[in-house]
């Protein structure tokens, strides 16, 4: 079993027509995603690597039976391409595209919410469950089939982990980016809440970052709720001190948010943690031969 | 994009706020006598202005014009005051704090007001602050007699109501990340003026506001072309000159590196990018910075591996490299992008662990 995604999911990819759209609607294909539409206005009747190109997303729903969305569109078409891909009943809708005005994501996270609708990013390299369907830009080759759950807020340093643990012999179940921008429709939480009930993912591993608190937030979820084995690595344990921490921001976070404050959240939960990305591999191969 | 004080407080003044009498200078003979008792403020993006000398009073024109001049004269932080807000004095009576921001663990805005202002607002109790979030599209009606009690102005509720109300529409309506008074002065006649103010504008919306002042942010030269460009810069101390993509894998780079005694230098975010002229100019920008050693590392997605190498042989052929080379490569198209670097006589590498030890151990050998 997978999260979020596997083959039965049909995919309508908006924004198909453009460069990227175009190229890694080829990939997720080849990959098995089961993409059968995309909607770019104004170019209705084209057809990408095959797929049919809609006018609207409720037309496209309404031919195809589509239930799920991924976004490639102009950052500041997001808004109400994600507002139509709620209002034609997509349940789960992936938004790679990035610098996504922050006002936009909090207002389509918040009308995703009220519908019950899972959004994934914006600005993430979006879901790869291995052997059944990808959506989004991670390279195919990276992945390899298995039972280690990852959930990431970065994007190509998700590649980076992925691949290290491919090429060390440990596959997938679902790897999820997450995204890097400050507000993100599916957190840390919410993924590890999805492994913790996966019945075939018996490990997870958890790519943070510094900044906010999201990876403190995992670490006091862990410690309640979590019972499989974690490992992490928290990018920026060498980074000098950022210059956006806004006054305001560091009162949200009361002084939480450093690498250090990071991986002492998460090591007093219990996770194991990396110094390097390239540590990862032999923590996970060390709790599931413990397991 | 942060905004000067002046730059906020006009913007205030638009949407109803109430701000002191005051007139922006440039130059010290520009001071008139049009206020008396004055507050000479240095106009800068950094904090801690007022501890480095940057906030002066004067009692009449002549010692207005002197003090002008001298902070205009002055650097803070490394940054040059290019300007000075000549404001009246205020006669307070309480200073309190109030703020909008984004809570990123709730994904709504949060208004933070507290009675303990003038102070940096990480110095403050954690139960002096109330905190109120805030629904785009909602009205604020319903938190101003918890705002207004929690700041014990209950008798000054209408203007609490009025500037709660104004502050939380021009946060919305100018894509704020954050818009701060600090202090929010009660004067000695009960009226509630902001003293100061902070505002930050969210970048990536600046393309729907070209109402806005442009950003006057001091930058070196060079940071000011990679902004021009739309690359990611930081400066750091070290002597590896990195270019990769994404934010999270340059941070894991500088991590790696530290493992092999390696330093970053000057840093550069290609982001997701997919064009080859695009990292000509980070190489450009590279060269530029003379590091002992550049360090590529890209894992391919949608910046697609094949036009980083078409990136790198053009810059190879245009540019005068003299620092030598680290390249790894992975991801999206990397066999493709392998074979255009080969036949350059370019060997990249496929891991990020070699590909750090190597340029550490160039760095140290230089």
């Amino acid at each position: 079993m997978t999260i979020l995604l596997d083959e039965r999911n049909k995919v309508v990819v908006q924004g198909i027509t453009g460069h990227q759209g175009q190229f890694h609607t080829g990939a997720m294909l080849e990959f098995g995603t089961n993409v059968v539409a995309g909607v770019t206005p104004g170019k209705a009747g084209q057809t990408v690597h095959g797929v049919e190109v809609f006018e609207s997303m409720k037309d496209a729903a309404r031919d195809t039976g589509a239930d799920t969305s991924i976004l490639f569109v102009p950052a500041r078409f997001v808004k109400s391409a994600t507002r139509e891909a709620i209002d034609s009943g997509m349940q789960l809708i992936v938004i790679i595209s990035e610098h996504v005005p922050v006002h936009d994501s909090i207002e389509i996270i918040q009308m995703a919410k009220a519908h019950g609708i899972r959004i994934v990013g914006p600005n993430c390299p979006g879901i790869g469950s291995p052997g059944k369907a990808k959506l989004g830009i991670m390279p195919n080759h990276i992945f390899k089939e298995g039972k280690v759950g990852l959930v990431s807020r970065s994007g190509t340093l998700t590649y980076e982990v992925v691949n290290a643990l491919t090429e060390s012999g440990i596959g997938q179940s679902t790897c999820v980016g997450i995204g890097g921008d400050p507000i993100v429709g599916t957190s840390f939480i919410d993924v590890l809440d999805l492994f913790q009930n996966d019945p075939d993912t018996s490990a997870i591993v958890l790519i943070g970052e510094i900044g906010g608190t999201a990876e403190e937030e995992a670490a006091d979820f862990i410690m309640e709720n979590v019972t499989k084995p974690v490992c992490t690595y928290v990018a920026g344990l060498t980074a000098p001190p950022g210059k956006r921490m806004g006054h305001a921001g560091a009162i949200i976070s009361r002084g939480r948010g450093t690498a250090e404050s990071k991986v002492r959240a998460l090591k007093e939960a219990g996770v194991k943690v990396a110094a390097v990305p390239h540590e990862i591999p032999n923590l996970v191969w060390e709790v599931l031969n413990d397991a | 994009m942060k905004l000067l004080e002046y730059q906020a407080k006009e913007l205030f003044k638009e949407y109803g706020i109430p701000v002191p009498r005051g007139y922006l200078v440039v130059d010290p003979n520009d001071v008139d006598d049009r206020i008396g008792d004055s507050v000479i403020k240095a106009q800068v993006l950094i904090g801690g202005r007022g501890k480095a000398g940057g906030i002066r009073f004067a009692k009449d024109r002549e010692s207005a014009r002197e003090e002008a001049g001298n902070v205009l004269e002055m650097y803070i932080s490394g940054f040059k005051v290019r300007s000075v807000l000549i404001e009246e004095r205020l006669r307070i009576a309480r200073e309190i704090y109030i703020s909008i921001a984004i809570d990123r663990s709730k994904g709504l805005p949060l208004l933070l007001a507290s009675r303990e202002g003038g102070l940096e607002i990480e110095s403050v109790r954690d139960d002096l602050i109330g905190r109120w979030h805030l629904t785009p599209g909602a009205e604020v009606n319903n938190i101003i007699d918890g705002i207004a009690s929690f700041l014990a102005l209950e008798e000054e509720k209408e203007q609490v109501a009025k500037l709660v109300a104004s502050l939380w529409r021009l946060f919305w309506e100018k894509d704020c990340e954050l818009v701060e008074i600090n202090p929010l002065v009660v004067g000695d006649d009960g009226d509630i003026v902001a003293s100061d103010a902070k505002m930050i504008i969210n970048d990536d919306a600046l393309f729907r506001h070209p109402e806005l002042p442009v950003e006057e942010e001091d930058l070196t030269p060079l940071e000011r072309k990679a902004r021009e460009r739309g690359i990611a810069f930081v400066q750091l101390d070290g002597g590896i000159g990195v270019i990769a993509n994404g934010a999270g894998l340059t941070m894991s780079t500088l991590d790696t590196l530290s493992l092999y005694g390696g330093k970053g230098g000057v840093f550069l975010d290609l982001g997701g990018t997919d064009d080859v002229g695009q990292v000509v100019e980070a190489f450009r920008l590279m060269v530029e910075a003379s590091p002992k050693v550049i360090l590529v590392n890209i894992f391919g997605g949608i910046t697609k591996c094949d036009t980083v190498a078409k990136g790198i042989v053009q810059a190879k052929e245009e540019l005068r490299i003299e620092s030598p080379m680290v390249a790894r490569i992975k991801g999206v198209n990397e066999a493709e992008a392998r074979k255009i670097l080969e036949e350059k006589g370019i060997f990249a590498l496929q891991d990020l662990d070699k590909a750090c030890r190597k340029a550490s151990e160039l760095e140290a050998s230089r």
